[in-house]
């Protein structure tokens, strides 16, 4: 029975795929199951002057972008436990966001035309959030005037909290908020993140 | 709680598997859409799956079916009787032809059940709820398997005393 311990060994080398021919299954799952409606996250990767920046989509827009800080795999099961487990790495509809974004980072692109999925924002963070693209390129506003923009002017702080739950960061500018004082403040991805995306707008 | 994990995990994590299966149970070719019916079969029903089910049995399961209707579809496609077609035997590159070739000449039940025993690591259980049948059956299909195998594909057993 000695050969029995050796044999799923030999039996697995002697089915072993490529890596490459995988790769090729999973883009024609992705297609297929786009193309029978039932892929309700599709999500890319993308490097960037910020890092490594998931970005996922319902079929109804773009839903989160997320940080390498916020641990990408973390990201993909909370969309699975919110949103739907049904959720593959597909890139093709990816495609215009991961465009607009090459292009806003290299300061050709001011503004973004995808539809976005608001639906991870609620309540007043989701009205917050809504009105940040007010704050044009290139500017930034306090928190206590985007309080003021929201309708609630005492809730200096409910601002920051949404600003720190951002679903959507870089494409909804969270990053143009900052303190009263002219300080930049926090960043959910990070400070030097912050002052990035700051100093690239500024320089365009 | 156990979380359910998005389905991407999941085929990345279990789909060298099933390829492995299918290319076993129905040769290099054909497994390909073996493969992807099975997984596109799985992420329909994927969300009403129990969180704390074992995925890989789950999986296999579709797969067994998935592997029946795509061999039924291809000897649809009029190929000669008796002739194995070239392609069911074709291994990965590089690795034991006569390995492959000796699984693929085995009796379907067999080969079935040397596949979902000792590539998919299925306990016996399992495997006859695929196959039907009792635990004891399925046992003993993967030992006569295994026993003709060490007979048309004596590497088995050689291998394992040079490596010692």
């Amino acid at each position: 029975m000695n050969t029995n311990h050796d044999l799923p060994r030999l039996l697995a080398q002697a089915y072993e795929a490529a890596p490459e021919h995988l790769r090729a299954l999973q883009a024609r799952l992705a297609a297929a199951a786009q193309a029978e409606g039932i892929l309700d996250v599709a999500y890319r990767t993308v490097d960037s002057p910020v890092g490594s920046l998931l970005l996922a989509a319902t079929e109804a827009g773009l839903v989160r972008v997320a940080y390498a800080s916020e641990n990408h795999d973390t990201v993909l099961q909370t969309l699975s436990d919110r949103i739907s487990p049904r959720i593959l790495n597909a890139p093709a509809r990816l495609d215009a966001v991961a465009r607009e974004l090459n292009e806003y980072f290299d300061g050709q692109r001011h503004g973004f035309d995808v539809p976005l999925d608001w639906r991870l924002s609620a309540g007043f963070r989701s009205t917050v959030l809504h009105r940040l693209p007010e704050i044009g390129y290139g500017h930034t506003a306090s928190y206590a005037a985007v309080a003021r923009l929201a309708g609630n002017p005492r809730a200096v702080r409910a601002v920051g909290t949404a600003c720190a739950t951002n679903p959507l960061p870089v494409v909804v500018p969270c990053h143009r908020v900052v303190r009263s004082d002219g300080s930049m403040g926090g960043y959910l991805g990070g400070v030097e993140a912050k002052r990035t995306l700051l100093s690239l707008e500024a320089a365009a | 709680m156990t979380l359910k994990q998005p389905f991407g995990t999941v085929v990345a994590v279990h789909g060298p598997t099933v390829l492995r299966v299918c290319r076993a149970v129905l040769g290099t070719v054909d497994a390909d859409d073996a493969w992807s019916e099975t997984f596109l079969s799985a992420m329909r029903a994927y969300p009403d799956l129990p969180a704390d089910a074992n995925v890989e049995a789950w999986l296999v399961t579709i797969a067994h079916r998935k592997a029946i209707d795509v061999a039924r579809a291809t000897s649809r496609r009029a190929i000669p009787a008796g002739e194995l077609p070239e392609t069911a035997t074709a291994p990965g590159a590089g690795h034991d032809p006569d390995l492959a070739d000796a699984l693929a000449r085995l009796p379907d039940k067999q080969k079935q059940a040397v596949a979902y025993h000792y590539l998919a690591g299925l306990p016996y259980i399992d495997v006859a709820a695929i196959l039907g049948g009792s635990t004891d059956a399925a046992r003993r299909a993967a030992a006569d398997g295994i026993a003709a195998l060490r007979r048309t594909y004596p590497g088995v057993a050689a291998r394992k005393g040079e490596r010692r």
